[in-house]
């Protein structure tokens, strides 16, 4: 199975990525002994593709592939810096973008940093009514990353809780299947009859 | 092979002088356009439908009916007629009388437009776009078919015991396209009528086209139309040309960065390599345009977008004697001798006509 990593950190090293990919690991480890492919996706390469298909409506060759590739995975882990009390405008983008529907059903686990612990309810009051829009099924813990929390223990115990709750999730639902409706359309009968 | 051009109708500011044309002079540039078409060899001229600034076409068949009066040869079509908001009784009173007026150089091309206040202007909910495409084309395949129509459905009042007049010319409804950049639904709707497929590809990858166009002559061999091989595609196309590639690249720049849809965004050589937006010599648009054959089977009709984002009309005048004159006659010849015998052209008033009579003496 595989699960794609959504990184919206801009900095290189980002704390950002730094708690997806420790959310990723902890996912793989709850789901072991399954195979699973951690797939990263860091927004900040992909960032004018994104403005660019703000613009044109269709997404350039390598957003293309990133898009489809996050379709047909088994679970989404997005992870956002917080800014001006929200996720930022280029993960919210990627999100933009993605086809309608194509979220439906699909586990996600969200997660945030901040430089204080004073914005971890974005997670709550931005980050989940996005994923409720979208039709997709987020798992209970949210893990917010504060500058201080990375000296602090408990950061572990929420990742690990959340991942739990995520490998759960996957574990108990069937491997995804791409849907293609151009392969499988609507009969024109049925169209008719309204 | 047709070939021809479609026209947004935009009237949109010359970004090298800052010179915006007034709705007059754009309407007419259409009108000088269309004519040009026809004197530099083209087959077809389709115009937009639009109902908000900085659009001027929004009544297709009075200016259809005008340029009819004025050439000969030309098909009128359009890009698109808007299935969706118009009444199609209306829609079928309109162009059969065009029908007549031109002697059978219409068809047209229906699409679902791109604007959603349009369907509120109009009395409609967007929510219902596809709804409304496929309830208004079955009424209107019925209007130009049969002379006495009770009819009873859920976006239009019911008719009883009504004729559309004038009847189609001939007995023979004007031939008719499905536009549509991404609903599957549109390629079935072609598909369960025989009509043709209109890609407006102009704008997006050709994967993604490969596979509505690849659904549309499937499904078109479902229902029994042929095989998918002989389903009726168009295609769009967009060019600027001169006699050296970098020519073509340095006059277009500032169109391309400025122009309304896609300005702005990607640079002019991402976009041609992600669309078939083709800057560059005679023979460049001559090797890409031969590639759309590649990608997406023999087709019927090439229309390429000539006139947008503020060209000035001399230029567009230039641009039309490049294309007739260089280009499109090496088009016919090439994809004429690429095309295998059982694939058909596309259907005109005559070969429809003919048809009729033919199965009308196999019936009797």
């Amino acid at each position: 199975m595989r699960i794609a990593v959504i990184s919206a950190g801009m900095g290189k090293p980002s704390a950002t990525r730094l708690l997806a990919d420790r959310l990723a690991a902890a996912t793989s480890a709850a789901l072991a002994p399954a195979e699973v492919e951690i797939q990263i996706i860091e927004l900040r390469d992909l960032a004018r593709d994104l403005a660019d298909n703000l613009v044109t409506g269709f997404p350039g060759g390598r957003l293309r592939e990133v898009l489809q590739s996050v379709y047909e995975a088994d679970a989404l882990i997005a992870v956002s810096p917080i800014f001006s009390a929200s996720y930022s405008g280029l993960f919210k983008t990627f999100f933009d973008v993605l086809e309608p529907d194509s979220l439906t059903g699909k586990p996600v686990l969200i997660g945030a940093t901040g430089g204080t612990p004073r914005h971890s309810l974005a997670l709550e009051h931005a980050f989940r009514p996005l994923f409720a829009y979208l039709r997709a099924v987020v798992v209970p813990t949210s893990v917010y990353a504060a500058s201080q929390d990375w000296a602090d223990g408990e950061l572990a115990g929420r990742i690990d809780r959340a991942a739990g709750e995520l490998a759960a999730l996957v574990a108990a639902r069937p491997q995804a299947a791409p849907t293609d409706p151009y392969a499988d359309p609507i009969p024109f009968e049925d169209l008719l009859k309204g | 092979m047709q070939f021809g051009i479609f026209s947004v109708g935009d009237v949109t500011t010359d970004p090298t002088n800052g010179r915006t044309p007034t709705e007059a002079e754009r309407i007419k540039a259409m009108v000088t356009i269309a004519l040009k078409a026809e004197e530099v060899g083209l087959d077809v001229f389709a115009t937009g439908e639009h109902h908000n600034p900085p659009f001027v076409p929004s009544s297709p068949t009075t200016m259809l009916g005008y340029i009819a009066a004025r050439t000969e040869r030309l098909i009128l079509s359009t890009a698109t007629t808007l299935i969706t908001t118009n009444d199609p009784v209306k829609i079928a009173e309109d162009f059969a009388m065009l029908q007549h007026l031109s002697d059978g150089r219409v068809d047209l091309v229906m699409g679902r437009g791109n604007t959603g206040p349009v369907y509120p202007w109009f009395g409609q909910d967007i929510r219902q776009g596809i709804p409304l495409a496929v309830e208004n084309y079955h009424l209107l395949h019925r209007l130009w078919r049969e002379d006495v129509v009770d009819w009873e459905g859920k976006f239009r009042t019911p008719l009883q015991s009504f004729t559309a007049t004038p009847r189609p010319l001939d007995g023979v409804p004007p031939f008719v396209w499905h536009g549509s950049i991404r609903s599957p639904e549109i390629a079935e709707q072609a598909a369960y009528y025989g009509d043709g497929f209109f890609a407006n590809n102009i704008f997006w990858p050709k994967e993604h086209y490969q596979r509505l166009i690849g659904l549309y002559r499937q499904r078109f061999e479902h229902y029994g139309h042929g095989t998918a091989d002989q389903a009726i595609v168009g295609l769009g196309g967009q060019v600027f040309m001169r006699k050296n590639s970098q020519d073509a690249i340095r006059e277009f720049r500032p169109y391309f960065d400025n122009a309304p849809v896609y300005g702005h965004g990607p640079s002019l050589e991402e976009f041609m390599a992600e669309t078939p937006l083709t800057v560059g010599s005679p023979q460049e648009v001559i090797d890409r345009t031969l590639t759309f054959r590649d990608s997406f089977g023999d087709y019927q009709r090439q229309l390429f977008l000539m006139d947008h984002a503020g060209l000035p009309l001399k230029t567009v005048l230039e641009q039309l004697d490049i294309l007739g004159e260089e280009v499109v006659p090496v088009l016919r010849k090439e994809f004429a001798a690429l095309k295998p015998e059982h694939v058909p052209d596309a259907p005109t008033h005559a070969s429809l006509l003919a048809k009729a009579q033919e199965s009308q003496k196999v019936a009797s």
